[in-house]
């Protein structure tokens, strides 16, 4: 039972934060600045998420993650499409894995 | 569109539900987890805690921290959904998670036709039921996966992530300078505080960049 509180106490405290911009985000009429902020939101936080996340992808080997990420944007470099993209980096990192 | 993500978290569900076992939960604990909450690293978080004895109210203050930065996303995929019914918008906001995010937000060189609430609902749907029959299965351990192949998918989802980014960054110096900025201040940030605080902090304040350097509307 209280594995299940647990779950539902996660679902509830993921959903909420999700949920306010649906509930809020027309009803302001936003200024010029806050429009550009919001816009720039995802490069901002897809560099976030990339670094320096992408040197722990294994914890005890920062070069894998490295090496998985130097492939991934020179194959984008490329202009390879997303897929592509995703394969080059995973094949890199099971070449390394089995190289080291 | 949403196979690649679907893909990529397969197999790193699997492992969730893997760990769940060990944290002594069933596999339908571990799919119902993974329905009902749908964020990955914080799944992960959640399970670790609970193996070293963590109580509830930790585990989901946690949740709740390590997930905020969902808001900050969901703020910018809700100003794509403005013309959405209330009831699309809702329901859809569930299923941001950060691979969905960035591919409605930055995957817009993949796909010319305008996006309505369908088209949304199949790459979320899709990413979803990847991550949670994973989850079932790797709670089942009917299959097991071995560690290097997690690895090498979590490294697909980092390339997910790359290879959105670079287009965008060849486009405008502006978008490259925001992200490298952002990729600096999460590095720095992040000796300081968790990383869940860390990425929101650095989003919110490398944004900041975007006001003098973004066009008017583009």
């Amino acid at each position: 039972m209280n594995i299940l509180w647990i779950i539902g106490g996660m679902a509830l405290v993921t959903y909420i934060p999700r949920l306010l911009p649906a509930l809020f985000l027309d009803r302001f009429q936003f200024p010029g600045w806050f429009r550009k902020w919001l816009r720039s939101i995802p490069y901002a936080a897809l560099g976030a998420l990339i670094f320096p996340g992408v040197l722990l992808v294994d914890r005890d080997q920062p070069l894998l993650g490295l090496a998985g990420g130097l492939v991934a944007a020179g194959l984008s470099f490329l202009n390879l499409h997303i897929t592509l993209v995703m394969a080059g980096s995973i094949l890199t990192v099971i070449l390394v894995q089995f190289l080291l | 569109m949403g196979s690649p993500i679907a893909l990529g978290y397969f197999p790193i569900a699997v492992a969730f539900g893997a760990l769940a076992g060990q944290a002594a939960l069933t596999w339908w604990e571990a799919a119902l987890m993974s329905l009902l909450v749908f964020a990955g690293a914080s799944q992960f978080v959640g399970v670790s805690m609970l193996l070293a004895g963590a109580d509830a109210i930790q585990i989901i203050a946690t949740t709740f921290f390590l997930n905020l930065r969902h808001l900050i996303m969901s703020l910018a995929v809700n100003d794509q959904m403005r013309d959405f019914p209330a009831a699309w918008k809702n329901f859809l906001s569930f299923f941001i998670t950060d691979e969905t995010f960035a591919l409605l937000t930055l995957g817009n060189q993949l796909q010319r036709e305008p996006r309505g609430p369908a088209y949304m609902a199949g790459l979320m749907l899709t990413a979803y039921s990847g991550w949670v029959s994973g989850s079932a299965l790797g709670g089942l351990g009917a299959e097991f996966i071995p560690s290097q192949v997690t690895t090498a998918m979590t490294m697909g989802l980092y390339g997910l992530f790359i290879g959105l980014l670079i287009p965008s960054a060849r486009k405008s110096i502006g978008y490259a300078l925001i992200a490298g900025v952002s990729m600096l201040l999460n590095w720095g940030l992040g000796h300081l505080m968790d990383a869940g605080w860390a990425i929101v902090l650095a989003t919110v304040l490398a944004a900041v960049l975007g006001i003098p350097l973004m066009g008017e509307e583009l």
